[in-house]
């Protein structure tokens, strides 16, 4: 039995459908994160599980009671916002007891259940100053308490790192993931970070105008992505045009390629993805021939755009502490098999 | 760069301003303290003695005592009931759609730019003898007789609230609008009913609006001129109408000019002790 | 309004009829038909409009007030810029008393204003003059041009007129074709809240001006002091409705709220 369960859930402002027909089940203690560009739904997903907004049709479940009605201050659930949302004539501790207040727990629990918690977070010294006196990162961890602290059924994050510079987002990301997995707490990220979804999730569930385009584990999601958006959406990835040609066969240009094309016909359009550091470039034969048009250092890799007949590509090679090609080298790539994924090409 | 040139370039720019106001501001202000140490006679005009005669009739007489008591009285009245009227205004404005907003933030504010005297003479006809106010008593049933809200303490406070309460209005409306409105959804999330977020969350964080709202509502309407001379008349002086009558009906001046010395003392200390005291209380929470 | 309770509503609605009863009651006097104060029961009449044309004093005052507040804010505005500019974006030894000093007829009552320049004109022999009257006028409004014109130049980074500088501007092509455009909105912000301050006043103008140089509020004061009869009501209305013009304009180009944040 799953623990967070939507049926058919959806939200419309008038003629906007911002999520449309939504069904899916969360574990216990499972980490989800909503992923896709902004205006496909995800956060106002997260406010209808968080009851914020009422859902247009569905519901929700939590360990199995319909909570769709339940408003947000009786879920109580654990929220952090991109804002953060501190109360800042609050100091530290304050903030973090508001919501422990609201249950009515004694001033001497209050405080030492906020002592350990913001000792959790690493902001133990910081108890007494106001949310104006800290960095970034320890408000990020403010908040991040605060929805902590009660102890919540689910935690949702809303973009929560997106407002911290990049070295400092890395780092979140591990801590806050040590964390959920401490913790045991089911959470559920909303992000439009890809790699931030990646590196975090046990399950991702992406989504575009309002509808979810594919739930899988990160791995899963980024080898096998069930459509062009995905595979654009989650890394980087070359797609070229082409038609079936033969069982297992695709043909572009003049070139045929090997691919499971499972039951498609020939002559149907198709589109392959392949992504950049799946190719294997060698400057000798066999392979596909291509000619560099230019090299890209990128520190620990080298990114390469080559041209040959399936067109324009781009290429990922590990830096192995020289320039192996330059501007009109010639090389040959080639790819393991299962490397390539197939597209039913859609009008 | 030119060093001397660079470094003298913000005096010259300030300059016309501080000359300007120097021999405009400075002089004026410095005559009207030393006329206010010379004693008047009503056969001889302005003594060229120097004397704290005048200070000493204005804080001790209880005539003055009883104007300057008045007026600081009608100035706490009137903050008071512009914050239990103007702070939910103002948050009622805030939850507005912005359509509607837009359209009230007109009707509220706009009698800001009307003419002080304008807005006032409304209130005359309201009060007056044949105004409204007998016409409802009338309609009730409580006889002919004229009701007159006119040279009375009620009238005057009823106008000045009418004058000075879009300054509350605009006041907490502009630190409402710097509330992270994701702060009282996390109120919510948190436990809190609608009015514990109202009370916890929301209004500590309108708290600097409704303190500087309340320091302009009472400052202006301590000196507040045009209204109570209008609806208070002769009859319920204030100090503002009182030097005037001073300056304008008895040409005392030096003891008007003691008066308007008095006044402008008892703005500015207060203005700068309850600004301390903002200061004080909010540096830390907020920008 | 749908997400406001009921008792919400009706204290909003209460509180509007409360701003809008006195003026209201200012419109349905004017129309009057009678020769007395009283409302227009028996239809709209514009007989006490016609009567405004018959009193050239007012007509005058309105004028008078016009040019008052026309000149009083340039001027006020040609101090701003320059302060307002140094203030903002230079550090200077004494930058603190001076912003303070040029603000400081904000904590001043008018009504001191007033009995200062009073006494001071008469001593120099500028008594009752309408350039005494501007004077006292450029001194109350300097400070609401020159916190417009502060908050424009406040947050304005000097990479543009850098740039324009490296691009071989000269300083005063600099100011003309960058930094001037760009605390534009600041300084006609800070011109009209000037002019309408201006022109509304009345407290300090009540000791300034002579019977040659009154201004509108002052002329319309004294008029009620005297008597209060359905003329000023329709002056009053004029005005009103000339202002309710203005506010239109000033709400389409800045947004009322932040105009009034400038002046509260």
């Amino acid at each position: 039995m799953s623990y967070l369960n939507f049926q058919a859930l959806g939200k419309q402002f008038g003629d906007f459908v911002a999520v449309h027909d939504m069904n899916l089940s969360i574990d216990r203690g499972e980490f989800i994160s909503f992923l896709g560009p902004s205006g496909c739904g995800k956060t106002t997903t997260l406010q209808m599980i968080a009851g914020l907004l009422t859902p247009t049709t569905g519901k929700i479940f939590l360990d199995g009671v319909d909570i769709t009605e339940t408003p947000a201050n009786k879920r109580g659930l654990g929220i952090v916002f991109q804002s953060y949302a501190l109360f800042p004539h609050m100091t530290v501790t304050e903030n973090v007891s508001f919501g422990l207040e609201m249950r009515g727990i004694a001033k001497t629990e209050r405080l030492e259940r906020c002592r350990d918690t913001l000792a959790q977070v690493r902001l133990e010294q910081f108890s007494d100053r106001y949310p104006k006196e800290l960095s970034g990162g320890q408000r990020q961890r403010v908040a991040l308490a605060r929805a902590l602290v009660i102890e919540p059924p689910v935690l949702l994050l809303d973009e929560p790192l997106s407002n911290l510079d990049a070295k400092l987002r890395e780092e979140m990301r591990i801590e806050l993931r040590l964390l959920q997995q401490d913790i045991g707490v089911t959470t559920i990220l909303v992000t439009h970070d890809q790699e931030e979804a990646l590196s975090m999730s046990d399950r991702i569930v992406v989504m575009q105008e309002g509808e979810v385009s594919q739930i899988a584990a990160p791995l899963e999601l980024y080898e096998r992505p069930a459509s062009t958006f995905v595979s654009h959406f989650v890394g980087k990835t070359n797609l070229v045009q082409g038609q079936v040609t033969a069982l297992n066969e695709v043909g572009i240009n003049e070139t045929r390629l090997k691919v499971d094309t499972g039951q498609r016909a020939p002559g149907m359009a198709v589109q392959i993805s392949i992504r950049p550091e799946k190719f294997i470039m060698s400057t000798e034969e066999p392979g596909l021939k291509v000619y560099v048009e230019t090299a890209i250092f990128l520190g620990a890799s080298w990114l390469y755009r080559v041209n040959g007949s399936l067109g324009e590509l781009f290429v990922t090679q590990p830096n192995t502490g020289s320039a192996r090609y330059t501007k009109g080298d010639t090389a040959w790539l080639s790819w393991q098999e299962g490397s390539l994924t197939l597209f039913e090409e859609h009008a | 760069m030119g060093g001397v040139n660079t470094r003298l370039a913000p005096y010259f720019l300030t300059a016309p301003g501080i000359v300007f106001f120097v021999a405009l501001l400075g002089a004026p202000m410095l005559m009207t303290f030393l006329l206010s140490l010379h004693s008047y006679d009503f056969n001889t005009g302005i003594q060229s003695d120097w004397t704290f005669a005048n200070y000493i009739e204005v804080l001790g007489d209880s005539y003055f005592q009883k104007i300057f008591g008045r007026t600081f009285g009608l100035a706490l009245l009137v903050t008071v009931i512009c914050v239990l009227i103007g702070v939910p205004e103002a948050y009622i404005l805030s939850k507005m759609s912005s359509r509607w907003r837009s359209i009230f933030l007109l009707v509220v504010l706009g009698p800001l730019l009307i003419s002080v005297v304008v807005r006032t003479l409304g209130w005359a006809l309201l009060f007056g003898g044949k105004g409204l106010l007998t016409m409802i008593s009338q309609a009730l049933g409580f006889g002919d007789a004229p009701v007159s809200l006119m040279f009375t303490f009620t009238g005057m406070t009823i106008a000045l609230v009418h004058v000075l309460v879009p300054f509350m209005v605009i006041s907490v409306w502009a630190s409402l609008q710097k509330i992270d409105p994701q702060s009282e959804d996390a109120g919510y999330c948190l436990g809190a009913s609608k009015l514990t977020v109202l009370r916890r969350i929301t209004l500590p964080q309108a708290m600097p609006g409704i303190l500087s709202g309340s320091i302009i509502v009472f400052a202006l309407t301590a000196s507040a001129f045009a209204t109570p001379a209008i609806i208070g008349g002769r009859r319920m002086k204030v100090v503002a109408t009182a030097a005037y009558d001073e300056y304008l009906s008895t040409l005392n001046w030096p003891l008007g000019a003691a008066i308007a010395v008095l006044l402008l003392v008892a703005n500015v200390v207060i203005i700068a002790s309850y600004n301390k005291l903002i200061e004080r209380r909010f540096a830390k929470v907020f920008e | 309004m749908h997400n406001l309770g009921l008792v919400a509503r009706i204290f909003h609605a209460l509180f509007v009829a409360f701003i809008l009863a006195p003026l209201l009651m200012v419109i349905a006097v004017s129309f009057t038909d009678k020769g007395y104060l009283s409302l227009p029961t028996n239809g709209l009449s514009l007989r006490w409009f016609h009567a405004i044309l018959d009193n050239p004093d007012f007509i005058d005052a309105f004028w008078m007030s016009v040019w008052l507040a026309l000149i009083a804010a340039s001027i006020a505005v040609l101090i701003s810029i320059p302060a307002g500019l140094a203030i903002a974006r230079h550090k200077f030894a004494g930058r603190d008393i001076i912003a303070a000093f040029l603000l400081s007829p904000l904590m001043i009552p008018h009504l001191v204003l007033g009995v200062a320049f009073l006494q001071f004109y008469s001593s120099i022999g500028l008594g009752g003059s309408f350039f005494g009257l501007v004077a006292a006028h450029v001194v109350l409004i300097t400070p609401y041009a020159l916190r417009l014109v502060l908050s424009a130049a406040t947050g304005l980074s000097t990479d543009a007129e850098n740039a324009a500088l490296t691009l071989g501007a000269s300083k005063f092509t600099v100011f003309r074709r960058v930094t001037f455009p760009l605390i534009l909105p600041g300084v006609a912000g800070g011109w009209l809240l000037s002019f309408i301050t201006s022109f509304d006043e009345l407290t300090m103008s009540v000791f300034v001006a002579s019977p040659s140089t009154q201004t509108l509020p002052v002329k319309m004061y004294h008029h009620i002091t005297q008597t209060i009869d359905p003329l000023i009501a329709s002056v009053s209305t004029v005005l009103i409705v000339l202002t309710f013009l203005v506010m239109l304009i000033l709400d389409r180009f800045y947004g009322l709220d932040k105009i009034f944040i400038g002046k509260g």
